[in-house]
């Protein structure tokens, strides 16, 4: 039980970090029907943003917590403005100029894109994992009990709650804006119909550009997350967060924003369930196994619409 | 009429999908306070022309002007934003939005600030829609969404109703329900409508004059009542000769 429950906590941590990355895939697939390869990328360089951020600022673990959240927050800012700037780029620059072109040529840039923003870190950031000093340090213990192999005891740490918190507030926030401003209703309007929208009076175009922006904003703040849980980052983590955060996002039913939250967070409990219970060694093919069953049954994913509609 | 110039003029526009040419060099005009129709057999390019009027294709030739503005190359939000609006083919409701929803994205260009008013407004006009306002727009009636595209459109306050197909596939009730509407909202604020119609007859007796269009071009025009009385469009576009 109290095994169960730290792997409840850590799985819930790691959920998070994908459930913010796989909005941003959901949400651009849901407004221009592509994949956006390069997503997971923008997430490594909100991380390598947040890490140049924390490194100029230079506190560290010592100093007052007070001025430690201050700092922090003034990070995730820069990291989500730096890190929407690439979002917005990458857009224009690469899948833009292609609309209405067949529908594989963005599939062809996005991929460029990812490799093209690998290269650029790689080379301006060097090929070396870059670690962190930890800056959110201790925690509480919930529970502790005698077991055969000794004293096992549940811990929450502090940088836990930290992203649990943070990203229960963003997603909040984040419906709500999609639910119930007029900006969401636009950008559910473009979803459902494009031309539509346009009659309406809809800047598309900006529309598309601010999908791209929002998505980066909150995969940076992932990145800052991720930085601060694991330490260490290096050019490559868009890479394999980037394919997680993008299953999660198909599980949850791509294109659906409450699917993404929710694929995000079961990608992260199977994994660490799976790691916790079986072996680390096979944790991404339990994850891809789920999904693949889950898509035989339901094929457009937990909380995806259905693809035929009345007219 | 009365020496005024046209609310909207259409001249010599011409549009192509690709290589297929779809309006040959179409030349309408509408002035204030009329309504006016084009009907035409389908694929006669009557769609082509209202999205054109939208920019939406953009004609390849020719130019059309709004309130003496020249927005043969103006982007389609910004044309929606000079007070034209339009009620497309196959209504295009937004289907997982409700019939609210729907509504308020009718009134984005505006301010928001006559939002309730004008809720009002097609209410009254459309009082089923009232009852539906929680209900997703994918899940109306054929009827339904046309009175909800319809409404959409009035939302926005405008001065020129563009209206393609309204009739299609409804039952004739309704069809009389929603003409009535128009005529009213014609008559009582004195909107300018281009209404686009298979449905010759009616739309003919609703409209003040009308143009007969056949494969991207205008061959005739004239009153509402001198179109239904000339043998050629009775024997194409009503009884009997309907295709
Ligand atoms: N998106 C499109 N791509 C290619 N051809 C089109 C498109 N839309 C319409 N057309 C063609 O243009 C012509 C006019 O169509 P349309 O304007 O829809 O006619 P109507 O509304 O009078 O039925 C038709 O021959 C149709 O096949
Ligand atoms: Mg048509």
């Amino acid at each position: 039980m109290e095994y169960f429950l730290q792997q409840l906590i850590n799985g819930l941590t790691l959920g998070s970090i994908y459930g913010l990355i796989a909005i941003g895939y959901t949400m651009v697939y849901g407004i221009i029907g592509m994949i956006n390869f390069a997503h997971g990328d923008i997430f490594m360089v909100g991380a390598f943003i947040a890490l140049i951020a924390i490194t100029a600022l230079g506190f560290v673990a010592s100093t007052g917590i007070g001025l430690i959240i201050l700092a922090l927050m003034l990070v995730l800012v820069i990291s989500m403005l730096f890190a929407a700037v690439y979002g917005w780029t990458v857009e224009r620059l690469a899948y833009r100029p292609l609309r209405g072109s067949f529908r594989l040529a963005p599939l062809i840039t996005a991929i460029g894109m990812s490799i093209a923003l690998q290269n650029y870190v790689q080379i301006a950031q060097g090929a070396r994992v870059k670690p962190l000093q930890p800056i959110i340090t201790g925690g509480y213990t919930i529970t502790e009990t005698m077991t055969e192999n000794g004293l096992f005891a549940v811990q929450l740490s502090n940088i836990q709650i930290l992203i649990i918190v943070t990203t229960v507030i963003l997603m909040t926030l984040f419906s709500l804006l999609i639910a119930k401003t007029s900006l969401g209703r636009s950008q559910r309007a473009c979803e459902q119909d494009r031309k539509m929208a346009a009659l309406l009076g809809v800047n598309v175009d900006r529309t598309i550009s601010l999908t791209f922006v929002v998505g980066a904003a909150l995969a940076a703040v992932a990145g800052l997350m991720f930085l601060l849980y694991y330490g260490v980052i290096d050019f490559y983590i868009g890479f394999v967060a980037g394919v997680k955060a993008f299953t999660a996002a198909v599980l949850g039913g791509i294109g659906s924003l409450p699917g993404a939250m929710l694929g995000g967070l079961l990608i992260g409990l199977i994994e660490t369930f799976w790691s916790g219970y079986f072996t680390v060694e096979y944790k991404d093919v339990a994850a891809f196994s789920i999904l693949a069953i889950v898509l035989i049954f339901m094929p457009s994913g937990l909380l995806g619409k259905p693809e035929v509609e009345k007219v | 009429m009365n020496g005024k110039p046209p609310l909207l003029s259409i001249r010599g526009v011409e549009t192509w999908y690709g290589k297929i040419v779809a309006l040959r060099g179409v030349d309408v005009d509408v002035y204030k306070g009329e309504i006016v129709t084009m009907i035409g057999a389908n694929g006669a390019g009557k769609s082509t022309l209202m999205m054109t009027i939208c920019g939406d294709p953009k004609a390849h030739a020719g130019t059309i002007t709004y309130e003496g503005i020249d927005i043969t190359n103006a982007p389609t939000h910004e044309i929606m934003h000079m007070s034209i609006a339009q009620s497309p083919e196959g209504r295009r409701i937004f289907p997982r939005m409700t019939v609210l929803e729907n509504l308020q994205m009718g009134a984005a260009v505006t301010d928001m600030e006559h939002f309730d008013d004008d809720l009002g407004r097609v209410f009254e006009l459309f009082p089923i829609l009232k009852n539906r306002k929680g209900q997703r727009g994918g899940t109306l009636s054929g009827g339904e969404q046309q009175m909800l595209a319809i409404a959409r459109a009035l939302m926005s306050r405008p001065k020129l109703l563009l209206l393609d197909e309204p009739s299609l596939g409804l039952a004739p009730m309704i069809v009389k329900q929603i003409f009535d509407v128009i005529r009213e909202l014609n008559e009582s604020e004195g909107l300018t409508v281009f209404l686009v119609e298979q449905n010759a007859y009616h739309a003919l007796r609703l409209a003040h004059r009308g143009y007969v269009m056949v494969n991207g071009e205008i061959t005739m025009t004239g009153t509402g009542a001198e179109l239904l009385a000339r043998e050629e469009v009775q024997a194409a576009y009503l009884e009997g000769g309907r295709h």
